[in-house]
């Protein structure tokens, strides 16, 4: 019940991107289309779903027992940056457009404050090794909800007359905005 | 020794992630002939599309692997389609520089309004209409060409019509497919003799709705019968390089100036 409340909890209740306000930059830089979109949201969910798995077996094998706990925020860049590192090869040696397509914001996955703030939370939290998991895709899947959302509603946009001044970045961050009103919603339902 | 255990252990975590990624890095790497690289910063980087292919660097791309030649690309110029050509250690085709050029001169006070429009101000709008002009060949004036045009070389005249600045056309063609009524055409810079109407009604009705359009009188197919025939009511040039220039004045004694060279308004 507790992993289930876990999972709940990352993709609806506090979702990274529209709870915590964490990974916004591929969220507004990437959902233009739901192409493409979708894509950054399952690399995103799997970097997640494996940096959980690494950083876990890390922080608890390694680092805690010989007291190194001071150690974590320079380990997790490290595991974030080396699982970039390799879905980028992977994307670009299967799927030249598409990589084409995420550009610049594919290695600046290793920047996302979503996927670090997961790392930390995870030892923060002292999730076990399935709680971790759990939780790491969970979170993947609500990045990918949102963004594949903002993508949908941007589709529509692009057919809207936008009044003059909000077109462009505006319109888009108020979009963000209110989605995040609409996800205030679930607040609170799982603690 | 408080110092030496994060130093191991970092170093180690560090050395087994790089050793990882050069494992991944041999299998999934991707081979990409350096050449493309260097074919595509040479290219304008406009990414016009008007080479036929998706973007400069997948023109870059066909032309490495030979599929298309560097002078395909309409946008640069000589110089860089020399270095692409060196680069590649192949001899470079010849470039000829084309522009768009506009096939009408129904200026606001030329051609006459079929009344008062107020609808969406595009040709495509007014086109969907019959258009505002009395004559249905002609420009719109709306400037569709000059919003399609990529690289700001069109803008519309006081006189109402698009005026293409030499210096900035590319020949993208985007203006040509713009145009609601075809009025755009790519032709060599070094061509002089234009038929400045697209009307292919009776000399008697277009003289009517336009001062400057084509009544087929014949006097320029008289001028230059190898090059020039008449054909549904319109001058028609059928072949550019038969004119001889001698023969240019002859042909521009067009009495509605619908045939001939550009004049100074013309250009930007």
């Amino acid at each position: 019940m507790e992993l289930v409340a876990i999972f709940i909890s990352a993709i609806l209740i506090n979702n990274f991107v529209l709870h915590y306000f964490l990974g916004i930059c591929p969220f507004l830089g990437v959902s233009k289309k739901i192409d493409s979109a979708l894509s950054m949201g399952l690399a995103v969910t799997f970097v997640m779903t494996i940096t959980a798995v690494v950083s876990w077996v890390i922080n608890h094998w390694i680092l805690m027992p010989h007291g190194l706990d001071y150690l974590q925020i320079v380990s997790f860049i490290l595991v974030i940056a080396s699982l970039v590192q390799l879905v980028e090869m992977f994307i670009r040696k299967i799927s030249p457009p598409l990589y084409q397509a995420l550009g610049i914001y594919l290695p600046l996955i290793t920047t996302n404050c979503a996927i670090f703030f997961l790392a930390l939370m995870a030892a923060l939290r002292n999730y076990g090794f399935v709680q971790s998991v759990i939780f790491g895709f969970g979170s993947g899947l609500g990045f990918t909800l949102a963004i594949i959302l903002m993508a949908g509603i941007r589709e529509q946009l692009e057919m809207a007359d936008v009044p003059e001044p909000f077109k462009g970045a505006a319109i888009t961050l108020i979009v963000a905005g209110i989605m995040a009103l609409a996800f205030f919603g679930f607040s609170g339902m799982i603690k | 020794m408080d110092l030496l255990l994060p130093l191991i252990t970092m170093g180690t975590l560090g050395f087994l992630f790089s050793l990882g990624l050069v494992f991944a890095y041999k299998k999934l790497r991707v081979y990409e002939d350096p050449k493309i690289e260097k074919v595509a910063e040479l290219l304008p980087q406009t990414n016009c599309g008007a080479c036929g292919y998706a973007g400069c660097r997948a023109f870059a791309e066909a032309v490495v692997k030979g599929e298309t030649t560097p002078n395909s690309c309409p946008v640069g110029d000589e110089e860089s389609v020399k270095q692409i050509a060196e680069t590649l250690g192949i001899t470079a085709a010849e470039v000829i520089k084309k522009m768009a050029r506009l096939h009408c001169r129904g200026t606001h006070e030329a051609a006459k309004d079929r009344g008062t429009y107020f609808g969406i101000s595009t040709c495509d709008a007014a086109h969907l209409i019959g258009g505002n002009k009395q004559c249905s060949y002609g420009c719109l004036h709306f400037g569709d060409c000059a919003r399609a045009c990529p690289f700001d070389a069109i803008y519309m005249s006081e006189e109402g019509l698009p005026v293409v600045i030499e210096d900035k056309c590319t020949a993208c063609g985007k203006c040509v497919e713009a145009c609601s009524r075809n009025l755009f055409e790519l032709h060599p810079t070094s061509q002089e003799v234009i038929v400045f109407c697209r009307s292919l009604d009776r000399g008697a009705v277009s003289k009517k709705v336009c001062k400057n359009s084509c009544i087929a009188c014949g006097i320029c197919s008289r001028a230059c019968p190898e090059a020039i025939v008449i054909e549904n009511n319109l001058a028609i040039i059928t072949d550019y390089k038969k004119i001889d220039p001698e023969k240019i004045p002859d042909i521009e004694k067009c009495p509605t100036e619908a045939i001939g060279r550009l004049k100074k308004e013309d250009e930007g």
